[in-house]
């Protein structure tokens, strides 16, 4: 089993990604460049946060043309594990892999605190390990986590239990509250708070790492 | 050869920063700005030798893969000198 973060020019999570991976999961971990045109031997791919590009145009706008980004399309539409946290989901919803976009925050300010987050479904690969209706304290650290998607899309989101997380007190305007969700096939995740940040006590939870023990737990399971 | 392309956010979509603006232009005494709308434009010259049709084409794609974000955003291209 091994994970392979992503790095992009400008992402600044990947080496809390790789981290929390190796040290708080012990499974193997590689960092993927961005201009590499396979993810041959990954079994999950995590796309971290950051400023791909720099935020340039849209954040997350320029990261989908990266030739990484069609191998990492390939690897989803084959049924393989991919998590795009922050900056990563906002890529992911560019990139078309999940429905909806990232806008900026209502309030226009970048915010970084600690806020809670309720498990919204435990039928992903990626919770797993977490009650329905669980409580997690991670933290966010954005500007642009605005979710919006429109009527017919939130229909099917919720009609599916595609939404993963929603925030107990919306920080950034988010529609329903949204902070995390997965595709149809349920193998791709995208959320703005950060479990990496969230995998050991001395950074004030541990429960992020449950997110990545869950999707641990499923590639064991996958294997038989 | 020269295309502006205006990118704004739909009608339906809130747009925050146009309502930071237009609250500052009421701060301003500017009682009368009602609604701000805040954009982006993008000047794209082509290549001189470019065919017409090949520019409408190409400038389209660009504005709609790349410009804007279909779920939030739409666009419209001015043409300098109208192919």
């Amino acid at each position: 089993m091994k994970f392979g973060v992503v790095i992009f020019p400008g992402s600044n999570c990947d080496h809390d990604c790789y981290y929390a991976i190796k040290t708080v999961t012990g499974k193997p971990v590689e960092f993927i460049w961005h201009q590499d045109t396979s993810v041959k031997g990954f079994d999950a791919v995590i796309l971290p946060g950051g400023f791909a590009y720099g935020d340039y145009l849209r954040t997350g706008a320029l990261a989908k043309f990266s030739p990484v980004m069609q191998a990492v399309r390939d690897f989803a539409d084959r049924g393989g594990l991919v998590i795009g946290i922050c900056n990563g989901f906002q890529i992911l919803t560019e990139a078309g892999m999940l429905p909806g976009a990232l806008m900026r925050n209502s309030n226009m300010k970048y915010i970084c605190k600690f806020l809670q987050i309720r498990t919204e479904t435990t039928d992903t690969p990626f919770t797993n390990q977490l009650k329905k209706g669980q409580i997690l304290n991670v933290p966010i650290g954005h500007g642009e986590g605005n979710y919006f998607a429109d009527e017919d899309t939130l229909k099917e989101l919720e009609g599916n239990g595609q939404v993963a997380f929603r925030y107990l007190e919306n920080p950034n305007g988010s529609i329903h509250d949204i902070a995390g969700i997965v595709n149809n096939k349920r193998n791709v995740l995208g959320m703005m708070p950060h479990p990496d940040r969230s995998s050991e006590q001395i950074l004030g939870s541990t429960d992020g790492k449950l997110i990545f023990e869950s999707m641990v737990n499923a590639l064991a399971g996958s294997r038989g | 050869m020269k295309a502006t392309i205006i990118v704004t956010l739909k009608p339906t979509v809130l747009d925050p920063q146009g309502i930071t603006i237009q609250r500052s232009a009421q701060s301003l005494g500017l009682a009368e700005v009602t609604v701000i709308r805040q954009g982006k434009y993008f000047d794209v010259h082509l290549a001189e030798s470019t065919p017409l049709e090949r520019a409408k084409e190409l400038v389209l794609k660009l504005a709609k893969d790349v410009l804007t974000n279909p779920v939030i955003e739409e666009f419209r291209i001015v043409w300098e000198q109208k192919p």
